[in-house]
């Protein structure tokens, strides 16, 4: 893992200096609310309903034991005993003080943490995929060029007032786990003829007007990425919406541009600038890499573990949901559901963080992953470790199975928290999550995954659930929209919207109706939701969620 | 012809604790709904409201949000206001459970 060195720390302690000092001439007066919101907005301070709220970068989602271990503990002496982890692989404390969160940047610090930049019309955290350096399907680590990236970003001269956010993520695997076609920028690593490289795709996003990104490079060398991503964020300043805010984001400069008149931007801006980067980015990132190591794996007996499996029905249960391919022989990657039926989706408690961080550092060569599906991951676990591992989970609540099933739910805070939110969003997803534990059908329906947004910003990602669900506000009372065949993989779709949508109490059958059409629908088992949806279409869907909710009323 | 006037309360949050109080008609902030000022005329609306923007140092983002006055006095017609005086659905935190110890 990447460790700060000299600059790095003195830079994190510096911000927090002024901010500190910021914070103390707001109090005395010194500073209006307009002048110290873009400070606190640079610092990851928000104002919610209820609360200030703090988001943390988690960068590329990566942290070891002593920074989960922070996080615990800002979560009990400054909040209220939890943490939420977001979709953005940050996480979010919901109820700090505003003189206190000083304190809090200050015990970050202590572990090499921030909140810089995890907020305002910046470079934001940069992420990744979780199961980066883990994957058996991976080219490469995609974290040392995140974190290259991360460095370049932070307090870059020329991108400190951008037209609006500016989100990347990265994969190292053909198979997308980190939704970069969402994303402003989303960079794959590829291979070829030997030589490593990156794909590079512009214009993704969600929110009110979603696009899928497109591909403005096949191939970008490692000695010019810095400078082609330099060149893309560049060009998008200066042609960027800066009168409308909602036709600020790159998806819209790409979509009225056109992806060939961007490329072409881009390209004579690249030949201008390539000059400058004299090659001391690509000493930085050698000496990057060498810090993303991968750990000295083990080559022992996994008898245990098959013992297990074969003989303990709920660890063979968990096993078959929440364990992935290592590349390793022996190794397992563990994901832990932050799922667990009728509670918050992403939310864990200070007590269930340390032993998490217990975990990774006994078992897991002390690294932990935060997903943007809000789970958490062991990314490296020799497979005799697992029973062991599964029977620790258990005590703490973490142990549920459902990693790719219907109560696997991506939910933005919503209205109980959010300021922006237009309806609420956790309480749909504990109740979707209820009822199909009532019901037992959960392996049954096999994987499925829902995504719920409280406003149109679309934080909950639904335009690429399987299941979107859309949380508005219509003539002053909670109304759900509903989008059907979205896909956040390699072959991101933006799902299909259904029609009018329903209330707070019709929402959850709305959900059941869906899934017992798909039920009816598939071909055997085997055929998952997506794949019956693709082969049917919207329309059987429809007659499943209006025909059958008029022939109930009716009767 | 314009909308007419309907009651409203003045809210903001605490520029410290950032929970949301009200303005009441002794020019204070409280903590509780039913004791917040009703107003019902809209120039005394705007101007109260002015009055209430200029307390840079207590309190951050004030607005006017409409109310009905029932029994127990004003009652937020919406229901954004309805969860900013009661605290998130998911756990027993804000004011539901600061009230509950009064």
């Amino acid at each position: 893992m990447y460790n700060y060195n000299e600059f790095d720390a003195a830079f994190v302690a510096e911000r927090n200096r002024q901010f500190r000092a910021q914070v103390e001439r707001r109090v005395a007066g010194n500073l209006t609310e307009d002048e110290f919101k873009p400070l606190r907005l640079m610092n990851g301070v928000y104002l919610q309903l209820h609360a200030y709220m703090l988001r943390v970068a988690i960068p590329y989602g990566t942290l070891n034991s002593a920074q989960m271990r922070q996080l615990a503990l800002l979560a009990e002496k400054w909040d209220k005993g939890y943490g939420h982890f977001t979709t953005r692989q940050n996480i979010q404390y919901n109820w700090p003080k505003l003189n206190d969160i000083p304190d809090m940047l200050d015990a970050l610090a202590g572990v090499n943490m921030h909140a810089i930049q995890t907020s305002g019309n910046t470079i934001r955290n940069v992420t990744a995929d979780h199961f980066a350096g883990a994957a058996a399907d991976e080219v490469a680590d995609p974290r040392p060029v995140a974190e290259l990236l991360r460095q370049w970003s932070t307090d870059h001269p020329e991108f400190q007032f951008l037209p609006r956010k500016f989100k990347i993520a990265v994969t190292g695997a053909e198979n997308d786990r980190a939704v970069i076609k969402a994303h402003d920028i989303g960079i794959q690593v590829v291979e070829r003829d030997d030589e490593i490289g990156y794909r590079i795709l512009v214009g993704g996003g969600l929110g009110r007007t979603p696009m899928i990104g497109k591909v403005i490079n096949e191939f970008v060398s490692e000695a010019d990425l810095l400078p082609y991503v330099e060149a893309v964020v560049s060009v998008w300043n200066l042609l960027g919406r800066r009168d409308n805010k909602y036709k600020a984001r790159i998806k819209i400069t790409v979509h009225e541009h056109g992806i060939d008149e961007i490329r072409a931007r881009v390209e004579e801006r690249f030949a201008r600038i390539r000059p400058a980067f004299t090659g001391i980015d690509q000493a930085l990132f050698a000496d990057i890499k060498a810090a993303f190591a991968t750990p000295d794996f083990r080559n022992e007996s996994t008898a245990i573990f098959e013992t297990a499996y074969k003989t303990d029905p709920i660890f063979r249960s968990w096993g078959d949901t929440n364990l992935a391919d290592h590349h390793a022989p022996g190794y397992a990657i563990v994901q832990i559901s932050l799922k667990a039926h009728g509670k918050t989706p992403g939310d864990a408690t200070a007590e269930q963080m340390r032993a998490m961080a217990d975990l990774a550092e006994k078992y897991g060569h002390n690294e932990l992953r935060i997903s943007h599906e809000q789970n958490v991951i062991l990314p490296h676990v020799h497979k005799s470790d697992l029973p062991a591992i599964h029977s620790e989970l258990k005590k703490h609540g973490l142990a549920t199975a459902n990693i790719g099933l219907i109560s696997d739910i991506i939910a933005c805070p919503g209205m109980d928290y959010c300021a922006l939110a237009t309806a609420r969003s956790i309480p749909v997803a504990q109740q979707i999550a209820t009822r199909f534990e009532e019901l037992k059908l959960e392996n049954e329906i096999g994987e499925l995954k829902i995504k719920i947004s409280g406003c149109i910003n679309a934080c909950g990602h639904h335009h690429v659930g399987h299941i979107g669900i859309l949380g508005l506000d219509r003539a002053g009372v909670e109304n759900y929209q509903i989008t059907l065949g979205g896909d956040a993989t390699q072959d991101a779709v933006i799902g299909d919207r259904t029609g009018p949508g329903f209330a707070y109490d019709e929402i959850i059958p709305a959900i059941e109706r869906i899934v017992h059409a798909y039920l009816d629908l598939r071909e055997g088992s085997e055929e998952t939701f997506l794949q019956t949806y693709q082969r049917v279409g919207l329309a059987p869907f429809k007659t499943a969620l209006y025909e059958e909710a008029k022939a109930y009323a009716a009767e | 012809m314009a909308r007419a006037f309907t009651p409203k309360v003045i809210t903001a949050n605490d520029l410290i604790e950032g929970d949301v109080v009200y303005l009441t008609a002794e020019d204070c902030w409280t903590r509780t709904l039913s004791e917040a000022e009703v107003l019902i005329d809209e120039a005394v609306a705007q101007e109260r409201l002015l009055m209430a923007e200029a307390q840079t140092e207590t309190v951050v983002g004030v607005y006017l949000f409409d109310v009905v006055v029932g029994e127990n006095g004003p009652e937020p017609t919406h229901f954004r206001e309805d969860f900013r005086r009661t605290g998130p659905s998911n756990y027993h935190h804000g004011k539901q459970a600061e009230q509950a110890h009064v």
